[in-house]
C-alpha cells in the first residue's frame, strides 16, 4: 500500500542553517501521526514542505502519490496553521465559500449550510468575522480546513488556545475524518489530547527524526515517555 | 475554465474585502486628487500650451502615485492571519492566484483613474482634453495594466519586508519608466486634442509590448516567488 505522505531525506536550509537534516519518513494511510519535538526541533518547517508552502533545500515529498505543489495533491489536503486562514472583512458564508469554488467542492452552498450547522454558526453566517469571537473564529477555521473532505490533513499545533468546545469539536471531526479513512499529521505540544487519537508518533529533535514508529502503549500513561526515552533529554 | 474561476473567485473576494473597508480605495482617491490639486499652484493657468505639454507626465505621475497605495495593500492584505498561506496550500495555481489579484487592483485604480481623469481636465483647464476620449480611455487602459501588473508582482515579492511600504514603490518605479514613458506621451498628445499619428504609434507598441512581456514573465515567475 502506497504511504499517504513520503519523505525522503528532505533538508531544508534557512541560510546556513539546517533547519531540518535528511529526514526520512513513511506515513500509511488512514493514520494518524502526532510529530512532537521541543520549540525549534523543524515541526512547522516539516508541516509546510508537505503542505507545499515550501520546497525543500535537498531530498523529494510524495503527497498522495504526487508531488507536494501538484494540483492533485493540493486538492486533497486541509490544512491548520499558525494562524486560522480566515478572512476577517468577509463574513462566514463568505469565508467558505470562497474556499469552496477555490476547492471545487460540488453542492458548493449545501456544503457550506452543512458545516456552518456543524460548527454552530449558521445563526451568524452572514455576519463578518472581524465581529466574531475568539472561539467562533477557530470553528470557522475548523469547517474551512475540513470543508472539502481532505484525504490529508496537516495540522500545526491545532489546540493551541482552542476553548474546551473547540478542542471537543476538533477531536470529534478528527475522529470522523480517521474513520473516513483520511491521514491526519499533527504537530503537537499538547500531548494528552493529541495521544487519545494519534495511531503513529515521530519526534524530532534539533531538525533530524529521532524516532519514528507506531505510539509506544507507554505513552498512554506517561505521555512524555517518548522525549525521555528518545529526546534530547535522554 | 477552472483557471479563470480561480482567477475570477480571487478577484471577487479581493474586491468585496476592499468595497468593505474602503482602504485602498479612500486613501488613494484622496491622495490623487490632493496631488492634482497641488501641482496646480505651480502651473500659471494662462500659459495653456505649456499646461498642455506638461498634462501627461503630470496625469501619470499621479496615478503612479495613488497606485502604489493599492497595489502596497494587495498581497499585504492576506497577512492577518495566515490567509496567503490558505491560498497557496489550496489548489488555487500560482498564476491565477497572482492574475486575480492584479485584476481586482487593475479595477480599483481604474475607478481612481476615471474619477481623476475630469477633474484633472477641468482643474488645469484643459478643454481639449476629451476631444479623443476613446483613445485616451484606451491608454489608461493599456497604462494602468502596465502599472497593475509590476507592481501586483512586487506586492508579492516585498509582503514579507518591514519597510514594504518604502520597498514597493523604490523597486517598481524603475521598472515602470518604459511604461509610464509611453503613457505620458500618448496621454500628452491626446489630451491636447490631437490623433496619434506617425512617430507616436512607436509609444504605443512599446506600451502594448511593456504589458504582454511584463504579464508573460510574472504568471512564469510567480510560483517562484510565493512558495519558498
Amino acid at each position: 500500500m502506497t504511504p499517504a505522505v513520503e519523505v525522503q531525506k528532505a533538508w531544508k536550509y534557512f541560510g546556513d542553517y539546517p533547519a531540518l537534516r535528511s529526514i526520512s519518513l513513511d506515513v500509511p494511510a488512514g493514520t494518524c501521526l502526532a510529530l512532537l519535538g521541543r520549540n525549534g526541533a523543524g515541526k512547522t518547517t516539516l508541516l509546510r514542505i508537505l503542505s507545499g508552502l515550501s520546497n525543500p533545500s535537498e531530498g523529494s515529498v510524495r503527497i498522495l502519490g504526487h508531488g507536494s505543489r501538484d494540483y492533485q495533491a493540493r486538492a486533497r489536503t486541509g490544512m491548520i496553521g499558525h494562524g486560522i486562514g480566515i478572512y476577517d472583512e468577509l463574513s462566514a458564508a463568505e469565508n467558505l465559500r470562497l474556499f469552496a469554488r477555490l476547492f471545487h467542492v460540488r453542492d458548493a452552498e449545501q456544503t457550506v449550510q452543512q458545516w456552518l450547522t456543524r460548527v454552530s454558526l449558521d445563526r451568524v453566517q452572514n455576519s463578518v468575522v472581524r465581529e466574531f469571537s475568539r472561539g467562533m473564529r477557530q470553528r470557522l477555521a475548523l469547517a474551512r480546513a475540513f470543508l472539502h473532505g481532505p484525504s490529508l490533513l496537516l495540522l500545526d499545533e491545532p489546540f493551541t488556545s482552542l476553548d474546551d468546545r473547540a478542542i471537543a469539536l476538533l477531536q470529534s471531526l478528527l475522529a470522523d475524518a480517521l474513520k473516513g479513512g483520511a491521514t491526519v499529521i499533527m504537530s503537537t505540544h499538547q500531548l494528552r489530547e493529541a495521544m487519545e487519537l494519534a495511531t503513529h508518533v515521530a519526534l524530532l529533535d534539533r531538525g533530524k527524526l529521532a524516532h519514528s514508529g507506531e505510539r509506544p502503549v507507554q505513552m498512554l500513561a506517561d505521555p512524555t515517555w517518548l522525549y525521555r526515552t528518545y529526546g534530547d533529554s535522554q | 475554465m477552472r483557471f479563470l474561476r480561480q482567477t475570477a473567485s480571487i478577484a471577487a473576494k479581493d474586491l468585496r474585502s476592499e468595497l468593505r473597508t474602503k482602504d485602498s480605495l479612500n486613501a488613494a482617491g484622496s491622495f490623487a486628487l490632493v496631488i492634482i490639486v497641488l501641482f496646480s499652484f505651480m502651473l500659471d493657468p494662462t500659459e495653456t500650451q505649456t499646461v498642455y505639454e506638461l498634462s501627461g507626465g503630470l496625469l501619470w505621475l499621479v496615478f503612479a502615485f495613488a497606485g502604489a497605495l493599492i497595489l502596497n495593500r494587495s498581497f499585504a492584505r492576506e497577512l492577518p492571519n495566515d490567509c496567503l498561506d490558505m491560498l497557496v496550500a489550496s489548489p488555487v495555481s500560482s498564476s491565477a492566484l497572482f492574475l486575480g489579484k492584479a485584476t481586482a487592483n487593475f479595477t480599483l485604480l481604474l475607478v481612481v483613474e476615471l474619477v481623476c481623469l475630469p477633474v484633472f481636465g477641468g482643474m488645469y483647464n484643459l478643454s481639449r482634453w476629451s476631444t479623443h476620449l476613446g483613445p485616451l480611455l484606451g491608454v489608461v487602459v493599456l497604462g494602468t495594466w502596465g502599472v497593475t501588473v509590476i507592481g501586483t508582482m512586487f506586492s508579492a515579492i516585498t509582503v514579507n519586508l518591514r519597510l514594504r511600504e518604502l520597498m514597493l514603490p523604490i523597486l517598481v518605479y524603475p521598472i515602470m519608466i518604459p511604461c509610464l514613458m509611453a503613457a505620458m506621451k500618448l496621454s500628452t498628445v491626446l489630451i491636447s486634442g490631437e490623433a496619434i499619428t506617425g512617430d507616436d504609434w512607436i509609444w504605443l507598441r512599446l506600451l502594448i509590448g511593456f504589458d504582454i512581456i511584463f504579464t508573460s514573465l510574472s504568471l512564469l515567475t510567480v510560483d517562484f516567488v510565493l512558495v519558498s
